[in-house]
């Protein structure tokens, strides 16, 4: 017995709604944020993570607010990301009542302020994530996207993750942009090329259909964490179903 | 000056907006006060010492805003809880950064080991997640909380007394690690009680309550 492995439910955020998108797309409206945060928690979640998938200056103010009033009502951590382009913002969202900081396409314009932000607040609390696609015109197998999956950076995945990680990341979230909305399970060719190359935990995230998804994230793709959005927000699973079933499966839970 | 039951001491390390909200949960009609003015924490019935980030920033930022005497006086006075490296503060010295802490505790903060093997996979630094807590002796404010909870562990580092006698908690990573020591009217843990769910908040109540 040890350390357990995580269960994250993903909200993203647009406008103070929590969506769920298809491809990075489509988005569906799936609810109110502090009522959904509230039912993972009650439902056993081991972290919360909000995406602001829209954000831009017009409601940074919003996310912070569903933070605090989450940080009221909600005692496990939680992780924001969107729209981090600077340290300041890491210091309001921690003030906010973020626990951790997740930092995508300006960690790849600006890599400095992911090494200025962990030697300020401290490793802990910043998380890089990594959206990635399996690509055949370059010399690796992934390549890293920003801007929410639109532009190519030409950048290898993994030695990416290993300079977010050298520069001072203290946790990678990696995406299958692949697999992400289809529902047919995570990357984790990807995820394992990543986290046997990186110290770090690795949260896998993107493509999550059923449970046996979640079990083969960890024990084939070797992460430490596993997200997923729509199974848990439409209600086909809840995470205590998803936790019982890791435990049978020989993985360690907090239940 | 206002009346304060429990001062968390602000040093602008902390995700203190998450520690005194969860106080505030557990403490109702109480007043809890988020302060770096040493009067105010010289004067509260209990003390919460947070901490996050590096510790090296830490002593540095607790210097500059002359809090240091305030956290002895509170240490060696009332009911006081360090959580993080607001316990790690309490030792001699870490290896973070080759600093000195505050010297209450004798011994030393050290860094996990890289390339060590867990489960037959390779350990992951920061020891970040929700791991058992083994009540290494009793104490007041295990009360209500079983023996190997889970709570909410993320750090690099962690304290080693000299002093066994200080341990009351042990966590695994893969080997033992002290993560609560305890002495007198001092309880300090390496995890954040404050996300720690239902776990975390007993033991903040526990705290809020205790009359060492």
């Amino acid at each position: 017995m040890g350390l357990a492995k995580r269960i994250i439910p993903c909200l993203d955020v647009t406008d103070g709604r929590v969506v769920k998108g298809i491809n990075f797309l489509e988005l569906r409206d799936a609810g109110d944020p502090v009522e959904i945060a509230k039912r993972y928690d009650d439902q056993g979640a081991d972290e919360l993570t909000f995406l602001d998938i829209t954000a831009s200056s017009d409601n940074r103010g919003l996310i912070l607010h569903i933070i605090e009033q989450v940080a009221s009502q909600v005692f496990i951590p939680l992780t924001v990301g969107g729209g981090v382009r600077e340290v300041e913002d890491v210091r309001r969202l921690l003030n906010a009542g973020a626990d951790k900081v997740s930092i995508n396409t300006t960690a790849v314009l600006n890599p400095k302020m992911v090494q200025d932000a962990a030697a300020r607040f401290g490793s802990q609390c910043i998380v890089v994530a990594i959206d990635a696609k399996k690509v055949d015109n370059q010399p690796f197998e992934w390549e890293v996207f920003t801007h929410g999956g639109r532009k190519a950076t030409g950048l290898d995945a993994v030695k990416w993750a290993q300079h977010m990680v050298n520069l001072g990341a203290g946790e990678l979230l990696v995406t299958s942009m692949d697999r992400d909305g289809t529902k047919i399970g995570f990357n984790n060719p990807l995820n394992r090329a990543i986290s046997d190359a990186v110290d770090v935990p690795l949260i896998a995230s993107g493509g999550v259909g059923n449970l046996q998804h979640l079990v083969d994230g960890v024990t084939i793709g070797g992460a430490d964490a596993v997200l997923a959005a729509s199974i848990f927000h439409y209600g086909e699973y809840t995470v205590q179903q998803a936790k019982e079933y890791m435990r049978n499966h020989h993985i360690e839970v907090r239940l | 000056m206002r009346k304060i039951d429990i001062a968390v001491v602000d040093y602008g390390m902390g995700n203190l907006r998450s520690v005194s909200k969860a106080v505030e949960h557990v403490a109702q009609g109480k007043s809890v006060v988020v302060t770096s003015a040493p009067a105010e924490i010289q004067q509260s019935e209990r003390v919460i010492f947070p901490g996050q980030g590096a510790m090296p920033d830490c002593m540095r930022e607790l210097d500059s805003r002359k809090l240091r005497d305030s956290i002895l006086h509170a240490a060696a006075n009332k009911p006081f809880l360090g959580i993080c490296i607001g316990m790690q503060l309490l030792f001699e010295h870490s290896e973070e950064g080759d600093t000195l802490g505050l010297g209450l505790f004798k011994g030393d903060v050290k860094r996990f080991t890289a390339n060590q093997m867990l489960n037959d996979e390779k350990l992951k630094i920061p020891h970040m997640g929700w791991n058992q807590v083994y009540q290494s002796k009793p104490h007041a404010l295990w009360q209500n909380i079983d023996e190997a909870t889970r709570f909410y562990h993320v750090h690099s580092y962690y304290a080693e007394p000299i002093d066994h006698a200080l341990v009351v908690g042990e966590t695994a990573y893969p080997k033992r690690f002290c993560s609560v020591v305890a002495q007198d009217n001092i309880f300090a843990t390496q995890f954040h009680v404050e996300k720690s769910a239902q776990a975390g908040l007993q033991l903040l109540r526990n705290f809020v309550y205790w009359k060492p």
